[in-house]
């Protein structure tokens, strides 16, 4: 889908950084830091869906929160229409959120058991507006309506409801304040089969009849294939590929992207059996101490001398396809020629 | 399964329109009324009240009025709980008793449960004033508390006096030390739980709405905190009519001739063989007073639980 780079940029994240201080000894100084989120630089334009693909501990989740300023990022630049979100102070943050929303990852926990759901549907609406309370109620049924809740329910506790209509109460509470953005945390990793399809639907049909724009976060492939526009993976804390959804499905550059998506399951068991899968060898290196050079030259099959060497940059090798890799590097001679010298890249 | 879920509620017909929010301590006085345990302390309770507050209306005898020729008598019609050793009459002393321990312990565990649950909510949201908070309790649980005591009262007790006469300056005094000395548990307590909670989705979900720290403590953590309030205030309450009762008899409390319960405890120990009925009177008061704040608080905390109500 290359009609997007026409579109309006509504994120952009410049170089982002994540580092979680790491602290030991008896004075608890800080002895290194886990690169959680290492560098990030992407766009997300309006009304599309980027799914943000990798294995577990890779920095999705904490990347999907740094860009909502959940946590106070280490560098780099994240932008909502133009506005800095990275360093904004309180009051200009609060301003920026009904702009900007979340649907977490695990409905159980990111409900507070002690509120009910017109409680917490009705949150951001008395955070942010100050409608009376019959308007607030009107609101809070319509947005009920709107992810397909009984009304009846607007009494209820949290814990009364299926993993299932938690989803949908969080869900709702993302859509109270009208917010242009929203960040799906793995919001169908908590559920089982049946209500994942659900779930995904709802919020397809939303965007659709809202124009959200999201950021799909997630390490269900499959679902990531069916839901996003393009596609972002990450590997240990970077960005490795970044393409429409479909070019990426069909010619992965990548070759974690390859391994990645030799993994997903076919349905069919015959060529189930028979697919050629890359395993990778070895574990994911700990973010708090990376390898030099590329971060998955540990693990790639196509490793070679430059890899160890220096740290590819992300660049665009066709229109709207990015990736940091050596293997697509015009000048890739060049480079290791250089690498001899240790010169900042 | 939602789905189906829903739509059989929707099919179902609306019998009632659409009920709006309910005042949610509706829902807590009913899951309360369903605790027999509480309902008796509360029944109890409030005829503890009524007894020491209002009984003084009905019955006129003066606590401190001596009929020396009626002294160590037995329960009679006159003196429905009989007289102590200098003919005062016990059950017009065990209402003014009542009135000056409930009002120590209720006051006292007040104070303690406002500081212990401030100190331990700062601690554990804001990570800043968490060491220097912790240290402090931390002296303050070293502290010896009888030494202190002994300190602050030949302190503060004549200035105390000067100011609230001498019950008040004295009431002021006690109820002040046993909450400086007693929120210590609680703070601990809170802070264990705030640091837990504030690591809770929910948490993040109120930061990305934009809540600010003091409404993400009033909504969200006080009231995911209450359980182990409400136990540290329910035992802070039977702590400090306890405290309270060591310290009369120590004589650092109130006057001797000024009479609580824990002091017409004591001094009745010395009549323990003539007249026993003298310690079961306000034995009974104290313990069975504690208890039924116990009760209540254990029906409370089961009620302000949504995941136990209605169960």
């Amino acid at each position: 889908m290359f009609d997007t780079t026409g579109a309006k940029k509504l994120v952009e994240i410049r170089d982002l950084k994540m580092h979680f201080p790491i602290r030991s000894g008896l004075l608890r100084r800080v002895t290194g830091a886990v690169k959680a989120v290492d560098g990030v630089s992407f766009d997300i334009y309006e009304g599309e869906t980027l799914g943000l693909v990798g294995e577990s501990g890779c920095g999705k989740s904490t990347c999907g929160r740094a860009i909502l300023r959940l946590y106070d990022p280490t560098a780099g630049s994240i932008r909502l229409e133009g506005e800095e979100i990275a360093t904004a102070p309180f009051d200009k943050l609060r301003r920026l959120r009904p702009k900007m929303q979340m649907v977490f990852q695990d409905p159980q926990a990111s409900l507070n058991p002690r509120m009910t759901v017109a409680g917490i549907i009705g949150e951001p609406l008395m955070e942010h507006t100050r409608l009376s309370g019959a308007d607030r109620l009107a609101r809070i049924y319509e947005l009920m309506d709107a992810v397909g809740l009984n009304r009846d329910f607007a009494n209820r506790y949290p814990h009364e409801f299926s993993g299932g209509q938690r989803q949908r109460i969080g869900i709702a509470r993302a859509l109270a304040l009208n917010p242009k953005f929203i960040v799906c945390d793995e919001p169908i990793a908590a559920l089982d089969v049946s209500i994942q399809a659900q779930v995904v639907n709802l919020l397809e049909e939303l965007q659709d009849r809202l124009g959200l724009t999201y950021l799909f976060i997630s390490h269900d492939l499959s679902m990531v294939r069916h839901i996003a526009d393009r596609v972002a993976v990450m590997y240990l804390g970077r960005v490795v590929e970044l393409a429409p959804r479909d070019a990426l499905f069909a010619d992965p550059k990548h070759p974690y992207t390859t391994a990645l998506l030799s993994a997903v399951p076919e349905p069919d068991p015959a060529s189930h059996d028979d697919a050629e899968r890359i395993i990778l060898q070895g574990d994911v290196p700990s973010p708090a101490n990376p390898p030099k050079g590329c971060n998955f030259c540990t693990r790639c099959p196509q490793v070679m001398a430059i890899c160890r060497q220096i740290d590819p940059e992300i660049r665009e090798i066709a229109p709207g396809r990015f990736v940091a890799c050596h293997l697509h590097d015009q000048d890739t001679q060049k480079t290791a020629a250089h690498a001899a010298e240790p010169t900042e890249v | 399964m939602t789905d189906t879920a829903d739509r059989t509620a929707k099919a179902a017909p609306s019998l009632e329109a659409y009920r709006p929010p309910r005042n949610q301590w509706w829902d807590v006085w009913d899951q309360f009324k369903t605790h027999k345990g509480a309902l008796f302390g509360l029944g109890f309770f409030v005829f503890t009240l009524l007894f020491v507050f209002i009984g003084p209306l009905i019955w006129t005898i003066e606590p401190q009025y001596i009929d020396i020729r009626a002294r160590n008598a037995g329960p009679s019609l006159a003196h429905p709980m009989g007289t102590d050793q200098l003919g005062r009459d016990t059950m017009a002393r065990m209402m003014a008793g009542g009135q000056t321990s409930i009002a120590v312990g209720l006051t006292a565990m007040a104070l303690a449960l406002v500081l212990g649950t401030l100190v331990g909510v700062l601690a554990g949201y804001f990570k800043r004033l968490d060491g220097l908070l912790m240290r402090t309790t931390d002296l303050f649980l070293a502290m010896p508390l009888l030494p202190l005591l002994l300190v602050t009262i030949m302190l503060f007790r004549d200035p105390l006096r000067a100011n609230f006469g001498p019950e008040g300056g004295i009431f002021i005094l006690i109820v002040v030390m046993i909450g400086v000395t007693s929120w210590m548990q609680t703070a601990r307590v809170v802070r264990a739980e705030v640091l837990a909670l504030k690591e809770r989705e929910f948490v993040l979900a109120a930061r990305s709405i934009g809540t600010p720290s003091h409404r993400m403590i009033t909504r969200h953590l006080l009231p995911n905190v209450m359980s182990p309030i409400m136990v540290s205030a329910t035992l802070g309450i039977a702590n400090a009519i306890i405290t309270e009762s060591a310290l009369s008899f120590l004589g650092l409390g109130f006057p001797s001739d000024f009479p609580t319960w824990g002091r017409l405890l004591f001094d009745a120990t010395d009549w323990l063989m003539q007249n026993p009925e003298r310690v079961i009177w306000p034995g009974m008061a104290i313990s069975l007073t504690v208890l039924s704040v116990n009760y209540i608080g254990d029906g409370l905390r089961d009620a302000l639980d949504p995941r136990i109500r209605g169960r």
